[in-house]
């Protein structure tokens, strides 16, 4: 019981020689090498994360532009289309317009041509119509109206003859 | 102050534990008064017979059957031998014996491996010798002879005949009947287990201190990857939440001790080994501690004195109290630390042998077989258990001494003008 409690002096000297021996020659030569290499493991996967992450942003806002890229490009896309195809629509409703104007204007024309010409021809017959009847009327009155059946055929034979159609 | 109250309450609890192992003693104690007279007048005549009934079979091989047989049988032979009452089993002697160091490693049965002992007589000069000269088997003391020096090992605390006190296992030195002034340098069981433990940490950290220089910024692999855990558990969780920015200074104390007592605690637990009790030898855990009380005054600074020798914020009566108890405290915090260790250690022995008792208790001296084997069953599945508890206290008590060492370290050297 007494052994139990009681430093024995030889464990005591053992003990301290060998202990302190150990700790110096482990600081020495173990646990200064073990703990820097630790700590620079531990740096060098800290700074590989941290690269990695740096990465994936620069990725991330790579792609971002890539894509802000491809949306204007497609806007422009689409406006070019859109515009193209105002303008499309805008010459075939200018040529529309231009050819029904010129339609028009065609068909007025004519009008006033065909109106002219009616009243040309209205114009003609109507002188017509007087020579006619001053013809008839000089004939009728030449010819001296010897019966009445003869003036009646006479004025018949004149209405066949005249040109009025 | 919870650290305090908790250092309390393990300074309490070490005590219960070392006052039960006192009583076991005693019980002892008595008996073998019986055994001292029988044991010299008999010895010689019942060599035989004395030679071990072994109650110091190992402890690890009591639930092996084999084992418990052969005890039956060499229990039976003492029946025979007509002394049974004074061999009669005493679990407080197997105990102790147990636990105790030794000039040598008890393997099983009536093997051991003798050890060198290494004594400085003065007139005499250094004496080596191997523990093998010693003569005579049993409890009783063992006695040799060399170059006309007779030298007795004694095996239990008492007296010599001049009446110098000794404890048991110490070896005395007479020439011409005179007794002469020892000092035991020998390697003892427990100084041949620290040299193994701290011979194999050697080679186990240089190698993978190699390594890692061999590999650097490489996943580490084999011993490099299996240490590397707990290095980092040191580190992580022991030095830097405690002592902060100085850690790096303590971190060799810290991973040396931490190791050193984890092995030591290990090699304890392994079977047919003898029972290495390193850590719960008091000559070596109080090595451990003087080296924390160093590094602790050593590095004090002036705020850490200035706590314990002018307490601020306390009324000045009350700094009359104080101070005393501070003053004390440096020497208690080390000294609890290894009244720590060695007790938990010791005790975690005791339980397992104090389960391995019960199977010769029961059995009776081999006179109640059924009852011995029964118990043996129960004790053996109890063992288990316990050693699953011893290897988790194995690993806790190294945490904890590296802790608290860590945090009596964080102390002195923590710099309040920094927080």
């Amino acid at each position: 019981m007494g052994a139990l409690l009681t430093p024995a002096l030889g464990t005591v000297v053992w003990a301290s020689i060998a202990f302190l021996v150990v700790l110096f020659v482990l600081r020495r030569f173990a646990w200064g090498p073990i703990l820097s290499a630790l700590n620079e493991r531990e740096e060098s996967i800290a700074g590989a994360l941290n690269e990695a992450e740096k990465v994936r942003k620069e990725m991330e806002e790579l792609a971002a532009s890539n894509e802000n890229q491809l949306k204007e490009a497609r806007a422009e896309r689409d406006r070019m289309l859109r515009e193209a195809r105002e303008m499309a629509d805008q010459l075939v409703a200018d040529a529309k317009n231009t050819a029904r104007e010129a339609a028009d204007k065609e068909v007025a024309a004519a009008k006033d041509a065909i109106a002219i010409e009616r009243k040309a021809a209205v114009a003609e017959l109507k002188a017509e119509v007087g020579n006619l009847s001053l013809e008839i009327a000089e004939r009728l009155l030449r010819e001296k109206l010897e019966s009445n059946d003869e003036q009646k055929a006479l004025v018949n034979r004149l209405i066949d003859e005249s040109p009025l159609n | 102050m919870t650290r305090f109250f908790s250092s309390f309450k393990a300074l309490l609890a070490a005590l219960l534990l070392l006052s039960g192992t006192a009583l076991l003693a005693q019980d002892h104690g008595h008996a073998d008064e019986h055994d001292a007279h029988a044991e010299h007048a008999e010895h010689d005549a019942h060599a035989h017979s004395a030679e071990h009934c072994d109650a110091d079979t190992d402890h690890s091989h009591e639930g092996d059957h084999n084992g418990e047989a052969h005890d039956h049988e060499s229990h039976a032979d003492y029946a025979h031998g007509d002394h049974t009452h004074d061999e009669e089993f005493v679990a407080g002697t197997f105990i102790i014996h147990h636990i105790a160091d030794a000039h040598e490693i008890h393997l099983f049965g009536d093997v051991h491996i003798p050890l060198p002992v290494i004594l400085y007589i003065e007139g005499q000069g250094v004496k080596v010798f191997m523990s093998s000269a010693f003569e005579g088997h049993g409890h009783g003391n063992k006695t040799c002879e060399l170059d006309g020096i007779a030298y007795t090992m004694h095996a239990e605390d008492g007296t010599t005949g001049d009446g110098t006190p000794v404890v048991s296992g110490q070896i005395t030195a007479a020439a011409d009947g005179s007794a002469l002034t020892v000092y035991d340098f020998s390697i003892t069981k427990s100084v041949f287990g620290m040299l193994l433990i701290l011979a194999a940490m050697v080679w186990m950290f240089l190698s993978i201190a190699g390594y890692y220089k061999k590999n650097p910024g490489q996943a580490p692999k084999g011993m490099a990857n299996a240490l590397e855990p707990l290095i980092i558990f040191v580190r992580d969780e022991i030095a830097k939440p405690s002592i902060g920015d100085k850690a790096d200074k303590f971190m060799p104390f810290l991973l040396t001790v931490f190791f050193f007592i984890f092995f030591c605690n290990l090699l304890g637990l392994v079977p047919f080994l003898g029972g290495f009790n390193i850590t719960g030898t008091i000559g070596v855990t109080v090595v451990l501690a003087t080296l924390v009380f160093f590094l602790t005054n050593l590095n004090g600074n002036k705020h850490y004195w200035g706590h314990i020798f002018w307490p601020h914020g306390v009324p000045l009566p009350v700094k009359f109290i104080l101070v005393p108890i501070e003053v004390f405290s440096i020497i208690m915090k080390p000294a609890v630390l290894m009244i720590r260790l060695t007790a938990n250690i010791s005790a975690g022995h005791i339980i397992i042998l104090a389960f391995t008792s019960l199977i010769f208790i029961f059995g009776d001296g081999g006179q109640a077989i059924g009852a011995g084997s029964g118990m043996g069953l129960f004790s053996t599945a109890f063992m288990i258990f316990m050693y699953f508890l011893e290897l988790l206290v194995a690993f806790l008590q190294a945490f904890v001494f590296t802790l608290l060492a860590a945090i009596y370290f964080g102390d002195a050297t923590h710099d309040p003008a920094h927080h």
